[in-house]
């Protein structure tokens, strides 16, 4: 049944700004601290008390608008959007309603049938948080609630895209794109769990050909990816269910339910605010210059597409590769910093996404914080290329780097590990091997010509690993005739 | 002559010279306040052990030669201002209990001087009111005539110049709360351009319209106590970054080329025949005094008070969401859900006044008549905003009544919201445009009720307006007249 229907999604995303202070008074937005302690009269929303706006938020917001293709609004306003709730201590919250900062943006998404499709950013709107409250559990607490306002005040950007996603495919594909675009931007910290990303779905669907939207339910608050994809399947089915059993799908706030994986209605259309938006007499008009735009736009980062492009296109690795490596900006930038003091760049890819990754995962170390720097990394490298070690003596060196504070020459140095390139030395191995195993020999010489393996692993043995490879073969070859 | 009749500029000198200390000062205007307060009620609260201890530092300050325009002077201030460790009831019983942890700029700017906070001034709720009757705290009388009301909302502030129980007073005006009280009680009271004094810490009323200004017996101190309050300040985004002249430099008395013009507008039916005359006699001295007497137009006028009590109201329905009983404030202990805990809290918080403004301005801003009403307004607004500047590429200041009579009696208009609402006329348009204005003494009623005289100056332009009031009150004697009360 579901094919004769088409879902249409479209997602508000609140990313936490990355600013030190709240955006409207100068407390520390820090998480996790003692309730209350991160607060002033501004944020209380004492008697007389008054806003002032952050100017490092609006920075973080128009670097946010130029990497997903917005128009920044030269004279933007903030308003206010009254409701109570004794989250929110003025009584209202201070957004952006009929002008925001940033307006008109697109990303492009891949799609599983490896075409791109480019998904609009209505707007984005920058506007304050609001507190936490915690309701009590234990019996004596069980009929009270808590008020906690560190987080209320703490800056957000709303983006909000265009019903362009038609699967929770491609709402998870955006998602993802544009997490990624906000944590390389240094804008949010795009830690889900702690809420610093937050994802609300509008969710609606209709036949197949209908031009009008069908009627929509709004998903709040979903804290994980695989959530955001379970909640917006669910919510699809219960949709066409609802349609084709000749019900009607109601205009809705529903809240998701990681449990049971089902949605539920929280509140109707009916119950829905007046928020009596106007705009906040407390702030004058956010003014952006072009001359802020631009230097703002000079301080961006080369954004993951682009790095990708870059990967594949001058250092020769594979689309898959430098996915990989794009995706994590301090991976990339390691990366970099790698082919900057190496050539052999897929040598660098290949090292840095086998053994560097797994180190980092086996000691859950961050890349900055890796022990091994690009460049001793490439030190290693170099010694592999000029056959001072050989690649499995190699890995052997990484990991006592990794332990930390010697260089791959030292260690090479220290552990005798340099590969022997002497022939005389490498011929009175080949000759004890072949001296040591007649019966191999003759299979060897009556055509068993795999055997050149045996033979070679037995002298590298006695080597130690030393001997270089490419030799040991050279001479066997010769003297096995 | 006795301590609490001396002007602020008369007190320096006093104190200068060590003729009088500080703390003697503030003794005596603590007496004086115990003696009268019981009549006027002016005071919600009186600030005896603190004013003592601010007294005796200011000596210190005197004694080290450390002095500022306003060290050792006794203050009072609105109860609208926040001041840290002060009750700051803003005359409601839903901030009754209310204890500020952080001073308003404006209280900072006079303490970083050392002046003496002698108490907080009573004043119509929230602000809202021109009577003084809409006080939790009871209404104030006019030291004039003890039936009738000193004008609101600053009615404590103009009542307590008036009645010497302070040096000056600081006030706010949002549609002629400085200057209708100071007109009633036949004091001086500015309200300073938007954006000239900092709102920080002033009890939000309506917030693209609420200025601080002083209210004081003369224009020299007028000038003296806005010297020290006015400037930028980073923590009021509205306030402006341009340079604060010195205003008593500018009291000099030269009005020649003056331009002052009568707004038509302004003398129409409604107006007190004394108002009128007495008005038109100010004009007649400005006339003699070398000034060019112009007549001149303000043609939206009329829509001022509706637009006034659209925007205002609007925005004051907001400003008080705050007041919801959950961090501070009265709760009603008893209420049983969150939705009766907000409820019934702000039920028995606010007063009458209070509850019709807020209803007024949510109806305002509702889905559905927010263009009619609330964009509307803001249209009119600008208008009436580009009356002024228009008239006043023609004249340097304009000359009106402050309000249409003289102060009414107690229980006169308490049932009649409306009729309440107009005696703003004539100074609410000066809220909406922004720009400054001042009220001083120009006369008397038949009954002996005074008269108060507006000056209207150009936006940033308190000095000028200044020097225009200062040379009328050099050449009249209205000023030094005082209420026959308790003397």
């Amino acid at each position: 049944m579901t094919v004769r229907y088409e879902t249409v999604i479209g997602l508000e995303v609140h990313a936490q700004l990355t600013t030190n202070t709240k955006i409207f008074c100068g407390c520390s937005t820090e998480f996790g601290q003692t309730p209350n302690s991160q607060t002033c009269p501004v944020c209380l929303a004492l008697p007389g008390a008054l806003p002032v706006l952050n100017q490092k938020a609006v920075e973080l917001a128009i670097r946010t608008g130029l990497a997903t293709n917005c128009q920044i609004t030269p004279r933007s306003i903030f308003a206010r959007k009254n409701y109570f709730y004794p989250d929110l201590p003025k009584g209202y919250q201070i957004s952006q309603f009929e002008l925001p900062v940033c307006e008109h943006g697109w990303l492009d998404i891949d799609l599983e049938n490896g075409e791109r499709k480019r998904i609009g950013i209505t707007r984005a709107h920058m506007e304050e948080d609001a507190g936490k409250l915690v309701h009590g559990d234990t019996p004596e607490t069980s009929s009270s609630s808590l008020v906690d306002l560190n987080r209320a005040c703490t800056p957000l950007l709303e983006i909000v895209s265009e019903p362009d996603m038609r699967s929770a495919d491609e709402a998870i594909s955006y998602l993802k794109k544009l997490h990624q675009i906000v944590v390389y931007l240094g804008v949010c910290d795009g830690n889900l769990e702690e809420g610093s990303f937050r994802c609300d779905a509008n969710i609606s669907v209709r036949p197949y050909g209908q031009e009008e939207l069908g009627t929509r339910a709004e998903l709040k608050n979903i804290n994980s990816f695989r959530f955001i994809k379970q909640a917006i399947e669910y919510e699809v089915e219960r949709q066409i269910d609802l349609i084709e059993g000749g019900g009607k799908v109601v205009q809705e706030t529903r809240l998701f339910d990681s449990n049971t994986g089902m949605t539920r209605s929280m509140r109707g259309k009916e119950d829905a605010h007046d928020y009596r938006y106007f705009p906040d007499p407390d702030l004058v008009p956010l003014v952006i210059s072009q001359e802020w735009i631009e230097e703002v736009r000079a301080t961006l980062p080369e954004l993951p597409e682009a790095k990708r492009t870059r990967f594949v296109e001058e250092m020769g690795l594979t689309a898959y590769d430098a996915e990989v490596l794009a995706a994590d900006r301090k991976l990339a930038d390691y990366f970099d910093a790698c082919v900057a003091f190496s050539k052999e760049a897929k040598s660098c890819a290949n090292w840095i996404m086998g053994d560097v990754l797994r180190k980092l995962k086996e000691t859950d170390t961050t890349i900055t914080d890796a022990p091994v720097s690009p460049e001793r990394l490439t030190d290693l490298l170099a010694r592999i290329a000029d056959n001072t070690i050989s690649g499995k003596i190699a890995k052997t060196v990484f990991e006592k780097m990794w332990q930390g504070g010697q260089t791959a020459d030292q260690i090479i140095e220290k552990e005798g590990l340099k590969q022997v390139t002497d022939t005389g030395a490498i011929e009175s191995l080949v000759d004890a091997v072949i001296a040591a195993n007649p019966d191999q020999v003759a299979e060897y010489l009556g055509g068993k010509d795999k055997l050149i393996g045996f033979f070679v692993g037995k002298v590298m043995q006695a080597s130690q690993g030393k001997a270089n490879p490419g030799m040991v073969n050279q001479l066997l070859k010769k003297k096995l005739v | 002559m006795t301590i609490f009749d001396l002007t602020l500029a008369e007190l320096r000198a006093k104190l200068d010279n060590l003729e009088l200390s500080a703390v003697e000062v503030t003794n005596a205007y603590l007496d004086r306040i115990a003696t009268t307060n019981p009549d006027l009620n002016s005071f919600i609260t009186v600030c005896d052990e603190t004013a003592i201890a601010e007294a005796q530092a200011a000596d210190q300050a005197i004694a080290a030669g450390e002095v500022a325009p306003l060290t050792g002077l006794p203050i009072a201030v609105k109860d609208i201002f926040n001041t840290a460790g002060l009750r700051t009831t803003c005359a409601s019983r839903i901030l009754e209990n209310y204890v500020s942890p952080y001073d308003a700029t404006a209280i900072s700017r006079i303490k970083v001087q050392k002046a003496v906070i002698i108490g907080k001034l009573n004043m119509d709720e929230f602000a809202m009111g021109s009577s003084n009757e809409n006080s939790a705290f009871g209404a104030v009388r006019n030291p004039w005539d003890l039936e009738h009301v000193p004008g609101g909302s600053s009615g404590g502030s103009a009542a307590s110049i008036a009645a010497h129980q302070a040096a000056a007073a600081l006030g706010t005006d949002t549609g002629g709360s400085v200057r209708q009280p100071a007109a009633h009680c036949s004091v001086v009271g500015l309200k300073p351009t938007y954006g000239r004094v900092s709102r920080y810490g002033v009890v939000a009323y309506a917030s693209s319209l609420d200025q601080v200004g002083p209210v004081t017996r003369d224009v020299r101190d007028s000038a003296l106590l806005l010297q020290a309050i006015a400037g930028y300040d980073s923590a009021d985004s509205t306030s402006v970054e341009t340079p604060v002249p010195d205003y008593q430099a500018n009291l000099t008395g030269d009005l020649k080329g003056m331009r002052i013009g009568l707004p038509k507008e302004y003398f129409i039916e409604g107006l007190d025949e004394d108002v009128r005359k007495a008005v038109a006699d100010a004009a007649a001295t400005y006339r003699d005094l070398g000034a060019e007497i112009i007549e001149v137009s303000l043609p939206h006028t009329a829509y001022a008070v509706a637009c006034y009590y659209l925007i205002a109201t609007a925005e004051a329905s907001s400003n008080l969401a705050r007041y919801d009983g959950v961090r501070y404030g009265l709760r009603d202990e008893n209420a049983e859900k969150l939705i009766d805990m907000y409820m019934q809290s702000r039920a028995a918080g606010f007063g009458t006044e209070v509850k019709r403004r807020i209803m007024l301005g949510t109806y305002a801003l509702s889905s559905g008549y927010y263009d009619a009403y609330y964009i509307k307004a803001q249209k009119v607004r600008t208008l009436i905003r580009q009356d002024f500047l228009d008239v006043f590429e023609k004249v340097d200041t304009l000359l009106t009544p402050v309000a249409p009579t003289p102060a009414f009696a107690l229980g006169e208009k308490t049932d009649d919201p409306l009729q309440m609402y107009l005696s703003d006329i004539y100074t609410i348009p000066v809220n909406l445009a922004g720009t400054c204005a001042m009220s001083l003494p120009c006369g008397f009623s038949e009954k002996g009720l005074p008269i108060g005289l507006q000056l209207i100056g150009k936006p940033f332009d308190e000095a000028t307006m200044l020097r225009t009031a200062h040379a009328f009150e050099q050449a009249t004697e209205w000023h030094k007249r005082t209420p026959n009360f308790k003397v």
